[in-house]
């Protein structure tokens, strides 16, 4: 036997230990949107600007949202985001800003920006991680109080929040709200998938929006709001059982408060109703009646397979909540310029059973440049996608759409070209992306079919509108033409007639206004030219 | 200003005021002008010429297919009219530049092409029943002319044996040409200017007394009136020469019967006794240019089943048998294919023979 050293369990056991946060972090940040300094200087901003937004149509306030970048050197920034929601209670700020996986979106079913709990506070760790200082969060709940002010650090050990400062200050011009300042490494650029075209896209598709945007070069952007309107408030639902997993099916067997089987499914999940209920516990040969922390795991399993093969009525979808093709227009009216809008706002569908609202909408002309490829804005519950175009369920609808159909031109496999922007938003419970960093949206069925219809309705409304436009242009240039034709013959037959030219002029365009309709074409046969 | 133009002028004035009349009325004006197309011309039988049926069209000033061609026509007459008025000739190529040029803030140019305002010219003549060199229009010169001939033109006396290798070349308008002496026997008449050359450097009309006429490609109006002049004024026979194919043939029937697109001057320019010389198909044989023969193409075999169907040619057994003969050659020759023989095979025994044997398609 060689003398090779054995290793023992004991031995392993020296090199195991606790992972910490900021270590997976660092190893991991290009799954949370921190892949490279411009694009971490973009995701910070994204996640405050989305909890701003979320926070105040929590509140019912309409909001309104300042965004600052301060530079402080070719490299470092500082990032300051302030809205007028109704702030964060004292006790909470710590553990929002400072702790990974905190937060109120991830437990629930309800259409909102953020869906894991995972940004402001990675933001604030990047920073914390990249420069070494502390996140500072300025917060007001009252009107008639002062405002909490904390500099936080993450303890990257424990993923616990550190406060390093923390007291009262005035806070004169908010009547309640939040400011998020953090120190970060990024790198300002503009042009696609920058913070610019981040914060515009944004302001199309809310247009209850007020945002004033001022970028490192001391430049000041407003973007107005275009309705005073808030977003209907979404309802929350319950999962629907053909949309959940085993582990989750699990989760919920575990922590239900319900005490027997058939309760757990009537009162946990939508669309159970207590013949469905007994249909499933029969299906899978269980008691109604069992226990369902009892529940053993293959016991689950077969439950699982019950409830997917059961069928099940869809999940209510009013918990989804478009823009609506009226306000889709009005954004793009306001940051388009266009000479022509549409939109398409689809009714509610259901993949996996989980709600969700494609909508559309097209501006055309006008200033937008004719000979390129149209440029896609995509947007998932309200939220601009700026990175992994070709990746997205969205670009694929786009691409496969015949556009030449409606009037624009097209290569095979691509984009089509012409003067047109397309908005596409996917509101959804639970928006399916590809990955962590909530860049793409994934190719399910449902959406492809519910895009590619939405894509239609807009496209045929193009056509139309393409249509009647080229008709009228053309008519336009007739009569042009013979405007421009008339002084020529006026003055040719002054010549030869000793009659004044202006009097020849003026009766041909007597002539001209009387019946323009009459002289277009109809019997193009009659004159005809000559063999030889 | 001339007398003569004095009925010209007239006439373009009275176009004018037709015109501005319905204008005044605030009617769409328009211009009656009769349709130069093989649907509007017949073949006389008495007179044995292409003439122009009554069928016109109206060009309308406000209808978009019609508006431009208005103003083109408008246009040129105008500039005829200035012409006219300031007793001075144009070519056609010289009229296309009066009339070129863009209209003010438009990319429209009044005309863009020279077949425009050509084809503008010819409308004008039959809308005002005056031929284009009434109007003071003159097509450039074309074509050569060598033989015992002593004319005058414009006071000076020219003999067109004494004119060098070039000849005398033929201008558009041969009106006032005086013809003081001629002493020729016949004229040929060949499409070639090449073998024109050819025959003028032989002295082939000195060794046969005749006079040689050439121009490159269709016959123009000054070679037509001029041959016609000759053969009228002091009976001499003319022969054609063109290469073997239908666009040959279409020359020789232009000179004996006018032309489709001029058919309402075919009177003044059709030389009834014209005859076709060659190259015919029984040349092919006759003169071994089997192997110098050059295949048909789509466009010949089409223009040569339309050749057969013109009435002139339709009731001619002469001419049907040999549209037949040479549909089934399938392939045309050139004058030049001669030249295979030798080089002055032509003149010394192709066109002694042919005339010597009388060897003439009529």
């Amino acid at each position: 036997m060689p003398a090779e050293k054995t290793v023992t369990a004991e031995d392993l056991a020296k090199g195991q230990r606790e992972i910490s946060i900021s270590e997976f972090f660092v190893k991991n940040k290009h799954l949370l949107g921190f892949d490279n300094p411009r694009k971490s200087l973009l995701t910070t901003i994204k996640e405050a600007v989305d909890n701003a937004i979320d926070a105040c149509e929590e509140a019912r306030i309409v909001p309104e949202v300042k965004v600052e970048i301060k530079p402080v050197s070719e490299d470092r920034f500082i990032v300051i985001v302030e809205d007028n929601g109704p702030g964060i209670v004292k006790e909470q700020i710590p553990r929002i800003f400072a702790k990974l996986l905190y937060g109120s979106k991830f437990h629930r079913l309800r259409c909102s920006r953020g869906q894991q709990g995972i940004g402001i506070s990675a933001s604030c760790m990047y920073g914390q991680l990249t420069t070494g200082k502390p996140a500072k969060i300025t917060s007001k709940t009252n009107p008639k109080k002062q405002a909490h002010y904390f500099e936080l650090i993450i303890d990257t050990k424990t993923n616990e929040p550190k406060i390093v400062q923390e007291n009262d200050v005035d806070w004169e011009e908010k009547k309640t709200g939040t400011r998020v300042e953090i120190e970060l490494t990024a790198k300002y650029q503009k042009g696609n998938q920058s913070v610019d075209q981040y914060l515009k896209q944004t302001a199309i598709v809310n247009p209850h929006l007020s945002l004033i945007y001022i970028n490192p070069e001391g430049e000041k952007a407003e973007f107005p709001r275009a309705t005073n309107e808030l977003p209907k408030e979404p309802k929350e639902i319950k999962p629907h059982p053909h949309g959940i997993e085993l582990g989750i099916l699990i989760k919920m067997l575990h922590d239900t408060e319900a005490k027997t089987l058939q309760g757990f499914l009537q009162n946990d999940f939508c669309r159970i109703s207590p013949k469905v209920a007994k249909e499933v516990c029969e299906k899978s040969s269980l008691d109604c009646g069992a226990r369902p922390e009892r529940i053993a795991i293959q016991e689950a399993e077969i439950l699982y397979k019950s409830l997917n093969s059961t069928k099940i009525m869809s999940p209510p979808t009013d918990c989804v909540t478009p823009i609506g093709e009226e306000l889709i227009i009005k954004g793009l009216k306001k940051e388009v310029d266009a000479e022509f809008y549409t939109a398409v706002s689809r009714p509610p569908s259901v993949y996996r059973g989980n709600p969700f609202i494609v909508e559309t909408g097209l501006a055309y002309g006008g200033s937008l440049p004719s000979d390129e490829l149209v440029k896609l804005y995509r947007f998932a519950n309200r939220v601009p996608l700026l990175y992994q175009l070709s990746a997205c369920a969205t670009t694929k609808s786009v691409v496969s759409t015949v556009w030449r159909n409606y009037g624009l031109s097209q290569s095979k496999g691509a984009l089509p070209a012409g003067p047109v922007v397309i908005l596409i938003h996917v509101a959804s419970v639970w928006v399916p992306f590809t990955s962590e960093s909530k860049e793409a949206i994934a190719h399910y069925p449902e959406i492809l079919k519910e895009l590619k219809l939405a894509l239609q309705e807009v496209g045929r409304k193009l056509a139309t509108y393409i249509r009647k436009n080229v008709r009228a242009k053309e008519q336009r240039d007739r009569a042009n033409l013979f405007e421009k034709y008339i002084p020529e013959v006026a003055a040719s037959l002054s010549l030869l007639t000793n009659e004044k030219k202006e009097k020849i002029s003026e009766n041909l365009n007597k002539i001209l206004k009387k019946s323009l309709k009459d002289f277009m074409p109809k019997e193009e046969a009659k004159e005809h030219g000559k063999t030889e | 200003m001339a007398k003569q133009n004095n009925k010209v002028t007239e006439a373009l004035e009275e176009l004018g005021q037709k015109i501005v009349k319905q204008i005044y009325k605030e009617k769409n004006p328009e211009i009656e002008v009769p349709i130069r197309a093989l649907s509007n011309v017949e073949f006389d039988k008495k007179t044995r010429t292409v003439k122009l049926g009554g069928k016109t069209s109206a060009r309308h000033f406000f209808h978009i297919a019609h508006s431009k061609k208005f103003m083109q026509t408008i246009e040129v007459a105008s500039i005829s009219y200035n012409l006219l008025k300031e007793d001075k000739h144009a070519s056609l190529r010289d009229v296309f530049y009066m009339a070129k040029r863009t209209i003010p803030s438009t990319k429209v140019n009044i005309v863009d092409d020279q077949t425009e305002s050509d084809s503008v010219i010819e409308d004008l003549e039959l809308i005002t029943d005056q031929s284009r060199e009434q109007l003071n229009v003159n097509a450039n010169k074309n074509g050569s002319v060598a033989g015992e001939v002593i004319i005058e033109d414009k006071g000076d006396t020219i003999d067109w044996s004494k004119l060098g290798s070039g000849g005398w070349s033929i201008p558009s308008n041969v009106e006032n040409i005086k013809f003081k002496k001629v002493s020729a026997k016949y004229i040929i008449y060949m499409e070639k200017a090449a073998v024109w050359e050819r025959l003028h450097e032989d002295k082939f009309w000195a060794k046969q007394k005749c006079i040689i006429v050439s121009s490159q490609g269709q016959t123009t109006r000054g070679i037509r009136r001029l041959l016609q002049r000759l053969t009228t004024e002091h009976s001499i026979p003319i022969y054609v020469l063109t290469d073997l194919d239908p666009w040959g043939f279409y020359i020789y029937s232009v000179l004996k019967y006018g032309s489709i697109n001029l058919a309402h001057i075919s009177e003044k320019m059709a030389i009834p006794n014209v005859k076709f010389l060659g190259i015919t198909v029984n040349d092919i044989e006759k003169y071994g240019l089997q192997k110098h023969l050059i295949k048909f193409k789509d466009t010949d075999l089409s223009r040569l089943k339309q050749i057969a169907n013109y009435d002139w040619f339709k009731n001619n057994k002469e001419w049907q048998k040999q549209l037949e003969a040479l549909k089934k050659l399938g392939a045309k020759a050139e004058i030049q294919a001669l030249s295979s023989r030798g080089i002055s095979f032509i003149s010394d025994t192709y066109l002694p023979n042919k005339i010597k044997e009388k060897e003439f398609l009529d």
